[in-house]
């Protein structure tokens, strides 16, 4: 059997995962339990699909019966869809297993049953996005996956702040959707019919080639959330159930960069600013992406941003990708596009493990502001250990997956600079500046996060029933995640082939000798090397700690205070005094917003210090925009007059005026 | 072989000795006797065989974070060639390995740092990741100098390339290069003027600062981790500002020490006549530093 049917009906399982809770009880947990079993045996079905899919190579284009009038519903599963397939097809199942405990439809009647609808609705659409060959069944996926997470999104619609967030987002979901539909249509009008299909090189001028170009760029951007585009992000992942972030950010956002790859996959060899423009743009969104991260004090917020820095590397990526595939360097779209892929599979890991781990502290803390918590490690000890696996392998550091991905794109940006194999690019090296500086900002706001959160003292006490560890129901899925996250550190190369197939779409066909991923980067080695360092770390730790427990037992001490002997929780290091020297130095685009206490009076009263980051392109630019249309658009209140006859009167002069239009303009 | 067993003997040999020679020009500058050369030596034995004394607010990664640093930085001391000679490991990459070693030690160090819920550790583990960020980037821009004079991205061959540069521009770029790595050496491995090892005011230190609570033999690795990578990246300047070799593997490698030795010299000088930066300052030097690389990489390309 093809393994695109089987997708097709692990992705109709996955839409109608979430009916038999919508059909239940208010309260019942039995429907819940349903609606995640049908998820995942979606998930295990497609899985099976896409085993069968990768070892037949392609499964070529099949399509079924379609009564609309436009489009074909046209399915495919090539190498690219696959590496996109492999986080659509775990990640939603692991977050519905985790919302067992985490969402009980028990305790929240009110919105429970439609979170399991459209959380369905969500995965399932992803798998359609992915597997489409047809620009309108493409769009109508794209458009149920888009609307699904806003009511996702809006779970908790009680809350006014919920609620903007989920006004924001819709309206920069449909931003995007406009230049995607402005983008099908020309490419409708370019090739003669809808569906995605390569381009002949003849029948496109360079000019629509750029236009084409820049309006896959702003509307898969948008939901990529490439800066400036991701303005929506921050506040729809903090607002969000953590299940749900999670599956946004390590899933959703993933689609966007899927899409543009699909577009440029179709669009003749670019030109040289295609690249220039993905490799710029990538640059500054990773590097403001993780400022604006360590501003945050909201915990949720911060890990927003940082999503908007790793979409940053992987646009880098790809840019680096394009620049190859004009100057016929086949090492760098490999080693780009590669780079670039990997680190989309291993975002989508540890991206979703550190929010799946935010949900347990959301849980037992309350709140999610990191000044307000502290000294988790010691009530919710393997919480701890799995975030700090997550936050190791996010900032690319060695032994985890994270640095496989970062390493291959050094290696790409290194090798621009060689003319070996072509033309060399010495300005594309720039982009190995960049990414040092992501990762050194990267580690400085993962230790931040990590260490406000769990180390040192509780800064605020933590209710008695949050002072355990989660339910093995929310355990395990982080579990899972984070061993993936260790097996694809310890072995990175198992996903190279088909990486390197997927590849092709931007190469063309490679010969089976041709540049070996693994001659270009020795990433098998990298896994070697971070074997070694864990096998000798854990074996020194080992010994240090039996020496430990072998000494006398002396009394329990205090940390030392340089000779201050009344220490108290709130003296410590909060978040954002960690943050506040980088805050400082991106004080150019971050615009803090400092309080500083007025302590001038000869008595001062009590005060507090604060400083914040809010998104300066939300806050200055495209909220007061948008409030002044909205004030310039009261002037058409002259036409609404709230009667229905009155609207149906003016659709009836559009269209009598379109009839005229028609008959007389273009004169048929 | 004999290369491997000379290599390691030295890493785990000679690190302690280079601090003993910086405090004892220092001391010389000053007109004092100074202590023994082979002072972190004692120190090392005595902390090897005490207890320690471990806060009760810490978590496994404040004995873990020792160790970890310990290991990445040896990891790392693989990657470098010492001398005319070929390091231990060497595949195409390595040198992102080796930053990003150093990386995940500092992760592990800061971390601790925190652990202890201390202020003063925390200012300390504050300042080394902000200033992390300003010489990372610097540090990088001399690795595509590097690369670009090599065409290889093998630190081994990437550190030897200086031997070989015959035109004055690549030459003028290596200037640069060596400044600026000087300048990251300085600040990673915490000495003036980026900061003091000496001082004993907490709210002014970056690295001592974030080590106030270990003790026993968590110190004593903390301390011989410090003095190696003060070894390795002092190998790593070595290699640009001194690229020569005599022929015989002998005196090669007794040049390598004298060299690695003189080094230490040149910071106990610079530490003897310069007095620690002030520390909203510290960042200038650092951009300093991104400043002489970056152009070190400019001046290659438009050569090429």
């Amino acid at each position: 059997m093809n393994g695109v049917w089987v997708i097709l009906i692990a992705a109709c399982l996955m839409m109608a995962s979430g009916l038999p809770a919508v059909l239940g009880q208010r309260r019942s947990r039995t429907a819940q339990r349903l609606a995640a079993a049908l998820l995942i045996a979606g998930s295990l079905t497609g899985l099976a699909g896409l085993a069968v899919a990768i070892v037949a190579g392609s499964s070529g284009i099949r399509s079924l019966p379609w009564q609309l009038p436009w489009g074909s519903f046209a399915i495919e599963v090539d190498a690219l869809s696959a590496v996109f397939l492999i986080p659509v097809l775990t990640v939603p199942a692991l977050g519905a297993i985790y919302g067992l405990d985490y969402w009980k439809q028990a305790q929240h009647p009110e919105n429970g049953r439609g979170l399991s609808l459209f959380y369905g609705l969500l995965a399932g659409s992803m798998v359609m996005v992915v597997i489409a060959r047809d620009s309108v069944l493409f769009m109508i996926s794209w458009e149920v996956m888009a609307l699904s997470a806003f009511f996702l999104a809006t779970t908790e619609n009680e809350k006014p702040e919920v609620r903007r967030a989920g006004w924001i987002y819709l309206v920069a979901t449909h931003a995007g959707t406009v230049c995607l539909l402005a983008l099908f249509a020309l490419l409708r009008s370019v090739s003669g019919d809808s569906a995605l299909a390569v381009l002949d090189a003849g029948s496109l001028s360079t000019g629509m080639a750029g236009v084409l170009f820049v309006l896959a760029l702003v509307g898969f951007g948008f939901k990529a959330g490439i800066m400036p585009m991701h303005l929506w992000l921050p506040g729809a992942h903090a607002n969000a159930p953590s299940h749900v972030s999670a599956v946004m950010s390590g899933v959703m956002l993933k689609m966007g960069i899927y899409g543009m790859i699909r577009i440029f996959s179709l669009l003749p060899a670019p030109e040289l600013w295609n690249g220039g423009v993905l490799l710029s743009l990538g640059a500054i969104t990773g590097i403001l992406g993780i400022a604006f991260a360590i501003g945050q004090n909201d915990i949720k917020r911060l890990l927003a941003y940082s999503s908007i820095e790793n979409i940053g590397i992987i646009i880098m990526g790809l840019g680096l990708a394009l620049i190859g595939r004009t100057l016929h360097r086949n090492d760098l779209v490999l080693l780009g596009f590669g780079g670039a892929l990997l680190h989309v599979w291993n975002h989508s890991l540890f991206k979703s493990l550190l929010f799946l781990n935010t949900g347990a502290i959301i849980h037992a803390t309350h709140t999610r502001d990191m000044n307000r918590m502290g000294g988790l490690a010691a009530s919710m000890p393997q919480t701890a250990g799995l975030f700090i696996l997550g936050a190791v392998a996010i900032c690319g550091l060695p032994p985890l997956n994270g640095f496989a991905g970062e390493w291959m794109l050094y290696m790409g940006f290194f090798r621009s600079l060689a003319p070996a194999g072509g033309v060399a690019v010495p300005a594309a090296a720039i982009g190995a500046i960049a990414l040092a500086l992501i990762g050194a900002l990267a580690l400085a706001c993962f230790v931040k996060i990590h260490s406000s959160v769990f180390l040192g003292v509780a800064r605020h006490a933590i209710p008695p029933e949050g002072r355990h560890d989660p339910h093995p129901l929310m355990r395990y899925p982080m579990l899972l995640l984070a061993a993936a996250c260790v097996v694809l550190g310890i072995l990175p190369q198992v996903g190279l082939p088909l990486i390197r197939r997927a590849a092709t779409a931007l190469t063309g066909p490679l010969l089976p000798g041709e540049l070996p991923l693994l001659s270009l980067a020795p990433i098998h080695r990298i896994g070697i090397a971070s074997l070694l360092l864990v096998l000798v770390s854990a074996a020194a730790i080992g010994m240090l700690r039996a020496r430990i427990r072998r000494q006398p037992a002396a009394l329990p001490v205090g940390t030392w205070g340089c000779g201050y002997a009344r220490a108290q929780p709130r003296m410590q290091y909060t978040a954002t005094s960690f943050a506040e020297m980088l805050v400082k130095l991106f004080a150019w685009a971050l615009r803090p917003l400092t309080r500083r206490p007025d302590t001038t009076a000869l008595f001062p009263s009590p005060e507090a210090f604060s400083m914040e980051v809010h998104d300066p392109v939300l806050t200055r630019l495209a909220l007061p925009v948008f409030r002044h249309i909205g004030r310039q658009m009261t002037k058409l209140r002259l036409i609404q007059q709230g009667r229905t006859e009155f609207y149906l009167l003016y659709i009836l002069f559009m269209i009598l005026f379109l009839l005229c239009w028609n008959h007389f303009a273009i004169g048929r | 072989m004999t290369t491997f067993i000379i290599h390691i003997v030295l890493l785990l040999t000679l690190p302690p000795l280079l601090p003993g020679v910086i405090n004892k020009t220092k001391a010389l500058f000053a007109g004092r006797r100074g202590p023994p050369l082979l002072q972190l030596y004692y120190d090392l034995f005595k902390l090897a065989r005490k207890d320690m004394v471990i806060s009760r607010v810490t978590t496994w990664i404040f004995t873990a974070a020792p160790v970890i640093t310990l290991t990445t930085i040896l990891a790392a001391s693989l990657l470098v060639p010492l001398g005319p000679f070929r390091a231990p490991i060497s595949f195409a990459g390595d040198m992102i390995l080796f930053a990003y070693l150093l990386g995940l030690g500092r992760f592990f160090t800061t971390a601790a740092a925190l652990d202890t819920g201390s202020p003063f550790e925390g200012m300390g583990a504050a300042r080394e990741v902000t200033f992390a960020c300003l010489s990372e980037p610097a540090l990088f821009f001399a690795m595509l100098v590097l690369a670009k004079l090599s065409g290889s991205l093998e630190l081994t061959t990437m550190l030897h390339a200086p031997m070989t540069v015959g035109n004055p521009s690549s030459a003028a770029s290596l200037v640069l290069v060596a400044l600026g790595v000087f300048i990251i050496m300085l600040a990673e491995t915490c000495r003036v003027p980026v900061d003091d090892p000496n001082t004993h005011l907490e709210l002014t230190m970056i690295h001592e600062v974030m080590v106030l609570d270990h003790s026993g033999p968590l110190l004593g690795m903390i301390l011989y981790g410090a003095a190696l990578k003060l070894f390795v990246l002092s190998a790593v300047l070595l290699h640009i500002v001194f690229p020569f070799q005599t022929g015989s593997a002998l005196s090669d490698w007794a040049l390598f020490v004298v060299e690695i030795l003189g080094v230490s010299v040149v910071i106990g000088v610079v530490e003897s006549i310069m007095a620690r930066l002030q520390m909203r300052h510290v960042p200038h030097l650092l951009i300093a530093a991104i400043l002489l690389c970056g152009f070190g990489f400019v001046l290659l390309m438009r050569a090429s």
